[in-house]
């Protein structure tokens, strides 16, 4: 029999018994439905943690320190023993970064700038760190539930406190956006010799000769604050974070502040006025060049670092856990799949007569065969097409539920559940596939009929 | 008129069933051979094998010894592939209880053997037209097998055994369920159609006058056994 023809005979018989069959097509429908509502699940989960630390800006970088200056990201600890030779170690300085800036994928380079200073705000007088953070910064997920806004520009003269920090200035912090703080700080200051032979004060001249050609300079600049936030958007590698006042990093580098590694070159004999940076970070364009960034910037002599590692964990853990969530998924489908055998079965005793009379006319058994197969699958694609769609209202239904109960939480609404093409069409083939399993043995013992036994049969 | 050519010879057939312990034998060593065009009664009392010899004839069910050469061809030694072919190409069957699927219009009914033959969808329509115009049954083509009478449906069934056109038509029991003048329209339209389409007719029934009227020739059975067989008189089946 043509495919078209077994599909009008199937649709056909599947209408004559249309409670029964309604109501198992529904079984599977509810079964494809757990199972896309509990994948979706997980694949929303799995997408909202992504591109939350995509956000995080932690999985598209790569972290760059001199060797000379490498330590473990995190620690302090003592520096590596080597058996090797020692090599002559590369300045992390601003021809350094034009190079790593020229590498290909490279989206951004911007250096760690963050320095000690004293904020004044209403004649009191506040301790504590400032970080420059780069324009990239800006989707942080930090950034999503600023009081406040974000920098006007990348230069603009403008701070944003962290919660804490801006509780310590004002309990009503609400009020601080658009006030004026002024920030008190060292200036690092480049002194060439011939500046050191024209000081007359000859005290002033020894120390600034013992400094290795750099001045500190004490000043002071007077910033508006734009916003407040509760999270460091930098925070979770190597303890780079631990900024209370952010200010753009472009601003933050015009202040040519000094910092802890200008000491470090010092002591180390390499002060030659040339500022160097503690440590580079490098945007890609995608997490997927991350590796091949980091290997070329070894390759220039540098310590690289990446955090890719860890998001290679984290697939992993969500593969695991879809995983768990699809079997018990596939459980309902399973028993829906026990219904369609019972279906099956009782059409064959009711259409046993039926069959006897199309094997009297011809058929064979490979037509009476297909000819159920056609009624399971049939009951498993309109059961999917139905499933996926009730797994996917469910799906809206949970992210609908955790948005109103984050939003009590004065948190942001998410999108917990996914239903992308791929979950859709798969469980639909997958409801479809357990059919046809579920009819091979009705189908089966339909087309072992004994035309004769069929034909007698009452 | 039917021609002296043999289209149908069973061979020694028999054809046992199992009923627990005991073996029983509906069928037991016959012989018979069948001529093409030719309107053969099977007659006998309830029980007398003529049903089971039909059903071997037709290809539903395959002798347990001896042969059944259809056009040369031994159908017990056929697969069930080969004796499906068989079935949709060189025969049509008409039952005592009719067997239209009740969930289809007279009209799928009868159109039901074509799509088991995958014939095309236009020349399908024009055979099923043709088939219940020679049952006269045109204008119920659109009604379902409970709207219509016993008579109807058996010609409905006729029709749908007569739709691919095959070289037998065997009957069994056709007017079994049936009054005497609905019966004897049946077969006269039988009678009709072999005249008209020269096909060769092998019913099965117990109806001796019946059988006397309308077959060219009548075989009587009893308990497995073919006991006689005798041509009619061309005169007396008018």
């Amino acid at each position: 029999m043509k495919g078209r023809d077994l599909g009008e005979l199937a649709v056909r018989n599947l209408r004559e018994a249309i409670l029964r069959n309604s109501l198992t097509t529904l079984g599977v429908a509810v079964g494809v439905a757990s199972l896309v509502a509990m994948l979706s699940l997980g694949v929303g989960l799995q997408t909202l943690a992504s591109s939350r630390l995509t956000k995080s800006g932690l999985f598209d970088a790569v972290f760059v320190t001199s060797r000379r200056d490498f330590r473990a990201p995190g620690g302090d600890g003592p520096p590596r023993k080597s058996s090797a030779p020692p090599e002559k170690f590369k300045p992390l300085d601003e021809s350094a970064r034009q190079q790593f800036a020229d590498l290909p994928n490279v989206v951004d380079v911007y250096p760690q700038i963050r320095f000690l200073t004293d904020v004044r705000y209403q004649s009191n007088s506040y301790s504590t760190n400032v970080l420059g953070v780069p324009e990239s910064s800006r989707s942080a997920s930090a950034f999503d539930s600023i009081t406040g806004k974000y920098f006007s520009s990348p230069t603009a003269e403008e701070a944003i406190l962290q919660a804490d920090f801006a509780k310590e200035l004002s309990p009503q912090t609400a009020n601080l956006v658009g006030q004026e703080i002024t920030l008190r700080y060292a200036e690092r200051r480049a002194v060439s010799s011939d500046e050191i032979a024209k000081e007359k004060d000859i005290d002033k001249q020894l120390d600034e000769m013992m400094s290795g050609g750099i001045s500190i300079v004490s000043r002071e600049k007077k910033l508006r604050i734009a916003g407040i936030i509760e999270s460091d958007p930098s925070a979770g590698i190597g303890g780079f974070g631990g900024g209370r006042v952010f200010l753009p990093l472009r601003v933050a580098e015009q202040l040519h502040p000094a910092q802890a590694n200008d000491v470090q070159d010092f002591v180390r004999g390499g002060g030659s006025g040339k500022p160097t940076y503690a440590a580079l970070t490098i945007r890609v364009k995608n997490p997927k060049n991350v590796l091949q960034v980091e290997d070329a910037i070894k390759k220039l002599g540098f310590n690289a670092f990446s955090l890719l590692d860890a998001a290679r964990s984290l697939r992993l853990v969500f593969t695991v856990f879809d995983l768990f969530l699809g079997l018990f998924g596939s459980l309902a489908l399973t028993v829906a799949s026990l219904g369609i055998i019972n279906t099956l079965v009782m059409a064959i005793l009711e259409r046993r007569r039926e069959i006897g009379v199309l094997k009297a006319l011809g058929a064979t058994d490979g037509d009476v065969r297909s000819l159920f197969f056609a009624e399971a699958g049939a009951m498993g694609l309109f059961g999917g097409i139905f499933g996926v769609a009730l797994g996917w209202l469910i799906g809206q239904a949970l992210t609908w539920g955790t948005t109103i109960y984050l939003r009590r939480q004065e948190l942001p609404g998410v999108k917990i559940s996914y239903v992308p093409w791929w979950l859709a069409a798969s469980a639909i083939a997958f409801a479809v596939a357990v059919s046809l399993i579920a009819g091979l043995y009705p189908a089966g013992r339909a087309a072992r009929l004994n035309p004769v036994e069929a034909l007698r049969y009452e | 008129m039917p021609s002296t050519q043999t289209l149908i010879h069973a061979e020694n057939v028999s054809r046992d069933y199992r009923l627990g312990e005991t073996v029983i034998r509906a069928v037991n060593d016959l012989s018979l051979e069948i001529c093409s065009g030719e309107f053969l009664a099977l007659l006998g009392s309830s029980g007398s094998g003529k049903s089971t010899l039909l059903n071997l004839m037709a290809g539903l069910d395959r002798p347990t010894s001896g042969a059944i050469h259809v056009r040369g061809q031994n159908l017990a030694a056929l697969d069930s592939q080969g004796l499906a072919r068989y079935r949709r190409e060189t025969v049509g069957m008409v039952f005592q209880s009719f067997n239209l699927l009740p969930r289809m219009t007279l009209e799928e009914n009868v159109e039901l053997p074509l799509r088991l033959a995958e014939v095309d969808r236009a020349e399908r329509s024009r055979r099923v037209a043709q088939a219940l115009e020679r049952v006269r049954l045109g204008p119920r083509r659109q009604h379902r097998p409970s709207e219509l009478s016993g008579g109807e449906q058996q010609r409905g069934a006729l029709a749908r055994a007569l739709v691919n056109q095959p070289a037998i038509l065997f009957a069994d029991e056709p007017t079994g369920n049936l009054d005497s003048a609905t019966g004897e329209q049946i077969l006269l339209l039988l009678r009709e159609i072999q005249d008209t389409l020269g096909m060769t007719i092998i019913m099965v029934t117990h109806e001796r006058p019946l059988a006397e009227r309308f077959a060219n020739r009548i075989a009587v059975l009893s308990d497995g056994r073919l006991v006689d067989q005798f041509a009619m008189q061309t005169g007396a089946r008018a």
